[in-house]
């Protein structure tokens, strides 16, 4: 029987971790994350998790440690945050290039300066293109679940990248939730063994991994990622439609809430989504046409997903907690290349909200409400992009 | 859905409180949210900790700021900080002191329709040892709010603490339970 109990987001993942069985784990303590490899640590000390675990001097060495074990062919875990993943930024390309499923869980946080330790996703959009598929938790069971789904996906013959799981910092790594822990015979089953086929090391079999590609075959070899990570998004939905059959709780790429009829429709990731529901609910009983969508999957991004939303509404609206300076948040970006070819789309607005840890209030959404609303009424948009709940005071 | 606020300061255990009265209301088959204010947490200084109770799955998660029930583990903090902002209108307030029902009113920028009064300290000082006043104050909360069985506190706090420390923390619970003085206001 699966158990039902009381736990952070931070504990999900170290539980999620456990249920995987990976052989190797390397980490290196940041907050908020500490508590994911230290949680790990016990399990492994108290003989429930036959798993190595190294202890590394920083998260470049962690994220090495695992490339090594990976292409050893085992299953391999790690956790960090911010200014952490920032630090592994330079393997990140190394592991999805070898084509190694690493599974990695970050509590997403804002990157210096100034120093914050509070939530953002500058961190995993900052890495959006190294390779990895990026999955984004609404809440502490979905940081659980989607673990095991990164695995599920990673490790497929058809993908073989490794995959991150963002969830929040704080508002989802130190905050209590009702989590159920699935039968580990059930995860067993679902995961399978990691048998590697495609390269790892063994003195049997003498390989090198890694090496110089010269021109002739540099491109070829990028081009196998790209294609890997356009096969990930079957491969997402038959492991989405395989997890809802063995545990019963339903995942899609993008989550539509209260969308039809809507003629502004607010996309947003993590547990903005949940917050974005209950004004939902509250903006319907007052007569306002919207419906919120949640993205659970970033990378590959939902492109066929984006367009059958767009068709739906008027006013297609962002709220992102990330910023590409010089540009507009990354997932509007992402998401006006997704619609450039179509040849009705809705009217595009994005909405910069919640960097450092700013509390996104139902206030700060009635502000992205009226801005969607003129845009609606005028039929045009004039300034696309808008940062809400800002203190102009200070600025 | 319930709204807590927990008042305290770093090192009396608040955002434990939080964490604590969530498992208690889960016990008896609730859907909870318990997190800290996601500050810098040192020794001594104030700190805000929240717990939501529903009968419905929770999805929202920003700080609460209309808060049915205020708790304060620090009675230093009624000078400092203002504990009732938002209060809603009907909410109640749990405080722990040794001062008397009109002394702590005075302090209070809104008045609370039920106000709960404990000596948690001596409590805590007395069973524990130590002047940490987290499990103690949760009995004034199951008796004050009624929100979650005295029983259901007990078994929560011995699942966080361990052993002998789980009984006195208990103890604690049940002791502030039973002496906490009630007042409608």
């Amino acid at each position: 029987m699966p158990i039902r109990t009381v736990m952070k987001a931070n504990e999900a993942a170290a539980w999620a971790a456990k249920l995987a069985k990976p052989k190797v784990i390397a980490a290196f303590p940041i907050t908020p994350s500490t508590l994911v490899p230290e949680k790990i640590s016990e399990f492994v000390a108290n003989g429930e998790l036959d798993a190595e675990f190294i202890k590394v001097e920083s998260e470049h060495s962690a994220i090495s440690a695992l490339v090594g074990a990976s292409a050893a062919g085992v299953r391999t875990f790690t956790a960090t945050a911010s200014q952490g993943l920032a630090l592994m930024h330079e393997v990140l390309f190394i592991a999805a290039g070898m084509r190694l499923p690493i599974v990695m869980a970050i509590g997403n946080r804002a990157l210096s300066a100034p120093i914050n330790i509070w939530n953002d996703w500058q961190d995993t959009i900052s890495q959006r293109d190294t390779g990895w598929i990026q999955f984004y938790a609404e809440n502490n069971q979905e940081a659980l679940d989607l673990i095991l789904l990164a695995y599920k996906v990673a490790e497929d013959e058809r993908v073989l990248l490794p995959a991150m799981v963002g969830f929040d910092a704080f508002i989802l790594t130190h905050t209590v939730e009702p989590v159920e822990i699935p039968d580990q015979e059930v995860v067993d089953e679902f995961l399978g063994e990691y048998e590697p086929k495609h390269a790892y090391l063994d003195p049997k079999r003498p390989i090198t991994q890694g090496t110089l590609a010269f021109p002739a075959h540099y491109m070829e070899a990028r081009y196998l990622v790209w294609e890997a990570m356009e096969n990930a998004r079957k491969v997402i939905d038959e492991a989405f439609a395989e997890f809802e059959k063995k545990f019963g709780r339903k995942y899609q790429k993008i989550e539509e809430y209260r969308t039809d009829d809507a003629e502004i429709i607010f996309v947003t990731m993590g547990s903005l989504a949940g917050t974005l529901k209950d004004w939902v609910d509250k903006k319907r009983e007052e007569g306002y046409k919207v419906g919120a969508a949640k993205m659970t999957v970033y990378r590959p991004f939902p492109v066929e997903e984006i367009r059958e939303l767009a068709k739906k509404t008027k006013v297609l609206a962002f709220i992102e907690k990330d910023i590409s300076m010089g540009l507009y948040g990354a997932v509007f970006t992402d998401a006006s290349a997704a619609l450039i070819n179509e040849s009705e789309k809705p009217l595009m607005l994005d909405f910069i909200a919640g960097l450092g840890g700013r509390d996104v209030t139902f206030n700060q959404l009635d502000e992205a409400l009226s801005i969607a609303k003129e845009a609606l009424e005028k039929g045009k948009v004039e300034k696309p992009i808008h940062w809400i709940g800002l203190r102009k005071e200070l600025l | 859905m319930i709204e807590i606020r927990f008042h305290g300061r770093g090192g009396q255990g608040a955002v434990t409180a939080a964490n604590i009265l969530a498992e208690a209301a889960f016990i008896e088959g609730k859907y909870v949210q318990a997190f800290p204010f996601f500050g810098v947490e040192r020794r001594g200084a104030p700190v805000t900790a929240f717990t939501r109770i529903d009968e419905k799955p929770i999805r929202i998660k920003t700080q609460i700021y209309e808060p049915d029930v205020v708790v304060v583990l620090d009675p230093s903090l009624l000078e400092t900080v203002d504990v009732t902002a938002g209060l809603k209108e009907d909410g109640i307030v749990i405080v722990n002191t040794e001062k008397s029902k009109e002394e702590v009113l005075e302090k209070l920028k809104r008045k609370p329709k039920k106000l709960a009064l404990v000596d948690a300290t001596t409590i805590a000082l007395e069973t524990l040892g130590l002047p940490i006043t987290n499990t103690a104050i949760l009995g004034a909360v199951a008796k004050a709010t009624g929100l979650v069985k005295i029983e259901s506190v007990e078994t929560a706090i011995k699942d966080t603490f361990s052993g002998e420390l789980g009984e006195k923390n208990a103890k604690a619970a049940r002791e502030a339970f039973e002496k906490t003085q009630i007042f409608e206001v």
